[in-house]
């Protein structure tokens, strides 16, 4: 049998927690915004991929033609 | 099987009563002297990166004060004023208060450090440490000028705001840094004038008490004068400037006249009318405060076209 009476301390936990899924909601979006700022601030996008932990050999100087020279 | 446990909610706070302990009052004047120090630095600054600059050290300040209504849930208990606060009353655990204090103090000095600088960022935990444990737990209980040092931590935000956009502490910072500071002890001690506390039954020495009146008199018109060259001087740096230094005269000559008027009376003439004198000049050094930092924004509003141009 299904217990379906609501307490003072449901409706209280019901705001608590949209309280804690609004300020979530609210860190992921300041993360996100944040991130989108510092990469456009970067001015090339070429720079952003040095972030990235995958090794890019097309961001790496061209040592070939250096070394024929 | 029925295994039942029953349990006692009534402790179990809400929303705002997690709200209540980041003393939203207090934020707000943060907010708004972190805001200026951050708009009138030479600086600009990306519009995201400021609001969340301004959001870390106005969670960062709420935090302290929450690690202060933690340390204090015992005095707070005692005083009326402070009775209905979350812990005193019940609503919120003092394990809650350490926890949440604690976490977003992290979270506001590690996002600083993120979204701006190291120096920022720096500031924010010293100022956060400041206000918990060498004003909270230790110069509170022990000094009657506790009200006079606990007020570098409330004089912080501008020069963390500041520190965001430039990434240094400059003479203009320090300075605005001082204005709030020397501004504290007049302010404080005209409220305490007039409004009956009951820290000495909590053990808290405040200089009304310690002193007596007339010494707290002789307190707010010595740091008054003090006071007048620390504002008059921050016109006369880069964010300075006519508007600011006009401002800045009028309002200190109001604010001495008052702490003047403060000196010259005593006990028997204030309870006469009611501490009229003292009401006034504690609403005077608020529209001082507010004053000098609007000034602030009209002189960096008055710049901005030049620079543009």
């Amino acid at each position: 049998m299904a217990l379906r009476v609501e307490h003072e301390i449901h409706t209280r936990r019901k705001g608590r927690n949209f309280g804690v899924l609004g300020l979530l909601i609210g860190f992921v979006g300041l993360v996100f915004a944040l991130t989108v700022v510092k990469v456009t601030e970067l001015g090339d996008a070429a720079k952003f991929e040095k972030f990235d932990h995958v090794a890019r050999p097309a961001i790496i100087p061209d040592q070939d033609s250096e070394v024929s020279e | 099987m029925t295994d039942m446990t029953v349990q006692n909610h009534d402790h179990e706070a809400t929303m705002g009563d997690y709200f209540a302990l980041l003393k939203p009052r207090v934020m707000s004047l943060v907010v708004f002297t972190a805001l200026v120090g951050l708009l009138v630095a030479p600086t600009p600054v990306h519009p995201v990166i400021g609001f969340i600059g301004i959001l870390c050290i106005a969670v960062g300040a709420g935090a302290s004060g929450a690690l202060n209504m933690w340390w204090d849930a015992d005095i707070d208990a005692i005083m009326k004023r402070t009775i209905n606060r979350p812990i005193p009353s019940g609503r919120v655990q003092p394990g809650e208060a350490l926890g949440i204090g604690a976490t977003l103090s992290c979270f506001a000095i590690v996002l600083l450090a993120l979204a701006s600088n190291f120096l920022a960022a720096g500031l924010l935990a010293f100022t956060i440490f400041f206000y918990a444990v060498v004003y909270s737990m230790w110069l509170k209980r022990s000094t009657p000028q506790n009200i006079v040092i606990g007020g570098a931590a409330g004089a912080f935000p501008p020069m963390i705001g500041w520190a965001v956009a430039t990434g240094s502490v400059t003479v203009e910072s320090v300075l605005m840094f001082a204005l709030i500071f020397m501004w504290t002890p007049p302010h404080f001690w005209a409220l305490a004038l007039f409004v009956k506390s009951d820290y000495g039954r909590a053990g808290v020495p405040m200089l009304t008490e310690t002193h007596g009146r007339d010494a707290t008199r002789k307190h707010i018109i010595v740091y008054t004068v003090l006071l007048v060259p620390v504002a008059i001087g921050l016109g006369l740096t880069s964010i300075g400037g006519p508007v600011y230094l006009a401002v800045s005269l009028a309002l200190n000559a109001w604010f001495l006249k008052g702490a003047f008027d403060i000196w010259k009376r005593d006990d028997a003439a204030a309870d006469a009318d009611n501490y009229l004198t003292e009401r006034k000049v504690f609403k005077v050094s608020l529209f001082y405060l507010f004053g000098h930092f609007v000034a602030l924004l009209v002189e960096a509003a008055l710049r901005t076209p030049m620079a543009g141009g």
